[in-house]
């Protein structure tokens, strides 16, 4: 008897979770297959860049610039799938397929070129640091000498930062900035190091409004580009989308309303196919 | 076929890895058993205390528990554990963390080989007027220890595969070298399959060894 | 269980008096523990309402991140367990095998699974689906996860069946036989049935282990379960991040505690139950389940 029920317990718990993997595989034919749809892959957790608000949307310039682009490519913003791209992820996501194009805080470099194409750059970054609004002990890059620096596990910029700005400095590598910050707001971090553009989303959050400030280093350059498969006809499309971008004022008002509120200098527009060193 | 692996430093990684497993299981086996001590002793808050330990760490993701060791043992608390650069904080804030995590596996491994211990024996341990930390000391632990290496031996092979998570609070250890190697080179399976070889290699001969030393201390009842 | 009062005397007054001492010298150290752990939480603003107020009067940070990655969390941990143990059950019998190769072969499968880390069993699925088959990408890290926990979670249920098959008594195996049945009746009819509800217990409790483990899906893999759900939030609410790992935390404790809780009730009942031996792979066995070797459960089967 009991075995019976039991068998009938886990019989009922297979047809439920295959339903439910049924209707998962259904949605994701829809994304990939359709002829209207487009996935592209923005990060999750960037106030500012990209983000997933609480009400289950999308806010940040690379969500700005997607949109945009992907409306001149004929897709409406409906018919956007939004996908994680974490930092790691993202060749092989392009790669593989799993997406059209990425806008992910995604820095042209020569090693990335050798495995996906760019198109853009779209925007010009640089990295710099996070310190506490009321840490008068770091005006230049040199000060980070000696100061606990933190960035994320596998982090190119923070490790080059030890090795060739600040060799005393130590370094604090987390899954993600949000620890970083807590660090940071706990003063057993003194600075965290990525892009600009990043650090200004989180400098900008109602929570830390007074409490972070930049620290205006331009430690190096960052063109964003977005990623495209190798080969793919999509780098023309996207250009022109980009170009268009700028000349009717929407990247200005994008830069606007995702930047404005803190307070972050950016740099001009930059010219497409114009990398900047 | 090889080549990528120039510039990565991959027995260091392990012996990382190596290093946490082996302080970790000292420190798993001495708080475990105490932790075991409690969940039998005459002090019933003590024994409270040993049963809620055991059942709120034992049901949390480890990635939690070393995430919190770090956030909020070192952040938040201020516990350096006497070191004062990152790199050695981190480490023995992982070995905290595996050993909280793992004591409560050995606590429940021990505490049902305490239970294996006929009721005679310590009825004549009593008997002769032992009391409780005698009784356990002398009578019950020892022979509970020689009835459950066995599952030692699987909870050790489990610790050696749990430090992988100590890469979240940026310990350099195996699993750290993996991330990095996977991003920066195309061959995914390839580093796969290396760091699995890797990982048989540390956990496979020391279970047969412990397998082999629990048939030879196993009490014939 | 009774063996735990067996280790003491019945406290008389001097005991009755250390043992009292020693609650209130516990408590105390107890009490100035949690007083130093929120003052220090104070003191560096963890406690602030605004970083917990999120999860209290907020419904969208449980229905835009927590419930669904929740929601992935049972979807796979339900889906490894169901494929699993089929599985496992197959390579448990296979291991008590009259024939050397399959003893072999399935001892090979179930030691090399089980000493290779989930996470890069997971790994290795999702590049190899990507590589060879054509499974939307939304879905691969599911099959991803749910793959690298069958794998290994098939290996130490295999484990389990043998424990609890090796635990019958031998008097069923020998009575099946004098009354002529052949090796897989007697395994069928005899043997499986019985284990099945000893094991039952020891299998639930397994199932804490695989819920714990989707976690790994997160970080690497891009699964969107439970605890991956902590970033994208944090980054909404101020990176209160001490206070979205305890959210997150406290569901697992939740959901996992009702699980055990589960077991041992199943365990309960079972003991009185009438069809078993009265021989039960206790919840605890499967932390304790012994490694290569002949030494499986003997002695946490006596319990």
């Amino acid at each position: 008897m009991k075995l019976h029920k039991v068998t009938v317990a886990a019989a009922t718990a297979l047809v439920l979770s295959l339903t439910a993997v049924g209707c998962g595989t259904d949605d994701g034919n829809d994304a990939s297959s359709g002829d209207e749809k487009i996935t592209i892959g923005i990060k999750f957790d960037q106030p500012g860049l990209g983000l997933k608000t609480p009400d289950g949307k999308y806010t940040g310039f690379d969500v700005d610039v997607a949109t945009y682009v992907a409306k001149e490519l004929g897709h409406e913003p409906g018919d956007i799938v939004w996908k994680q791209a974490k930092s790691a992820d993202r060749e092989t996501l392009l790669q593989r397929g799993d997406v059209d194009f990425i806008a992910a805080s995604y820095s042209i470099t020569p090693e990335r070129e050798q495995k996906v194409d760019f198109a853009g750059p779209y925007l010009l970054a640089h990295q710099d640091v996070l310190i506490r609004a009321d840490d008068n002990s770091i005006t230049k890059p040199e000060d980070l000498n000696n100061k606990k620096l933190c960035s994320v596990t596998g982090s190119t910029s923070a490790q080059n930062v030890k090795e060739e700005i600040a060799p005393e400095a130590q370094l604090q590598e987390y899954g993600g900035y949000s620890e970083c910050l807590t660090g940071l707001e706990n003063k057993v971090i003194d600075a965290l190091t990525t892009d600009d553009s990043i650090l200004a989303g989180y400098a900008a959050q109602p929570e830390f409004k007074g409490k972070f400030k930049l620290g205006g280093f331009k430690l190096s350059n960052e063109n964003y580009g977005i990623g495209v498969a190798q080969g793919s006809d999509l780098k023309a499309q996207i250009n022109t989308a980009l170009e268009k971008m700028v000349e009717d004022g929407s990247w200005d008002a994008a830069v606007e309303k995702n930047f404005g509120p803190a307070g972050y200098k950016n740099e001009p527009a930059p010219k497409i196919g114009v990398i900047v060193d | 076929m090889f080549d990528f692996l120039k510039g990565y430093d991959l027995l260091a990684a392990f012996w990382v890895t190596v290093q946490l497993t082996f302080y970790s299981a000292v420190g798993s086996l001495i708080w475990g058993t105490v932790l075991a001590a409690m969940r039998v002793s005459p002090v019933p808050l003590m024994r409270a205390f040993g049963t809620a330990y055991v059942n709120v760490v034992r049901n949390i993701p480890l990635t939690v528990v070393i995430v919190f060791t770090s956030l909020g043992l070192f952040q938040t608390l201020g516990v350096t554990l006497g070191a004062d650069d990152f790199t050695t904080i981190n480490f023995r804030l992982a070995v905290l963390g595996l050993t909280a995590y793992t004591s409560s596996f050995v606590c429940e491994a021990l505490r049902s080989g305490i239970n294996t211990v006929p009721v005679g024996q310590t009825e004549a341990a009593r008997a002769i007027g032992l009391n409780f930390p005698q009784v356990l000391r002398l009578i019950v632990l020892p022979q509970a220890f020689r009835s459950v290496v066995g599952p030692l031996a699987s909870v050790l092979i489990a610790l050696t595969k749990n430090t992988t998570v100590a890469a979240a609070i940026g310990v350099a250890e195996a699993a750290a070298l993996m991330r990095v190697m996977i991003e920066n080179e195309a061959q995914l399976i390839l580093i796969s399959a290396i760091f699995a070889f890797g990982f048989i290699c540390l956990t496979l001969p020391s279970g047969l060894l412990l397998g082999w030393v629990s048939k030879k201390v196993s009490v014939r009842r | 269980m009774s063996s735990q009062s067996v280790l003491y005397d019945v406290p008389g007054p001097r005991a009755r008096r250390r043992n009292a001492l020693l609650t209130v010298v516990f408590l105390a150290a107890l009490a100035a523990m949690v007083w130093w752990v929120v003052q220090s939480l104070a003191d560096k603003n963890q406690l602030e309402w605004v970083k917990w107020q999120p999860f209290f009067t907020d419904s969208r940070s449980w229905s835009t991140y927590l419930l669904p990655g929740l929601e992935n969390t049972l979807i796979a941990a339900a889906l490894a367990m169901v494929i699993a143990l089929p599985l496992g059950a197959l390579f448990g019998i296979a291991r008590l095998s009259d024939h050397w190769w399959m003893r072999g072969t399935a001892g090979l499968v179930v030691e090399f699974f089980r000493a290779i880390p989930v996470l890069i069993l997971m790994l290795f699925a999702n590049a190899a689906y990507s590589e060879f088959t054509d499974i939307s990408p939304d879905s691969r890290p599911l099959y991803a996860v749910v793959t690298g926990l069958v794998l290994y979670n098939a290996s130490v249920l295999a484990e389990i069946v043998r424990a609890g098959i090796l635990s019958l008594p031998r008097g069923q195996t020998d009575a099946a036989k004098a009354i002529g049945m052949r090796k897989n009746q007697v395994m069928r009819h005899v043997l499986l049935p019985q284990s099945i509800t000893s094991m039952l217990p020891a299998i639930v409790s397994q199932l804490v282990v695989i819920v714990k483990d989707t976690a790994l899906g997160g970080a690497l893999l891009g699964f969107s379960e439970l605890l991956a759900s902590v970033r994208p939030m944090s980054a909404n609410y101020g990176a209160n991040t001490i206070a979205s790992f305890t959210v997150v935390a406290v569901v697992f404790v939740v959901l996992n505690f009702a699980l055990t809780s589960f077991a041992s009730w199943l365990e309960g009942r079972l003991r009185r139950g009438k069809r078993t031996t009265g021989a039960v792979v206790g919840a605890d066995a499967v932390d304790q389940l012994a490694t290569p070797g002949e030494h499986v459960g003997r002695d946490e089967l006596d319990e």
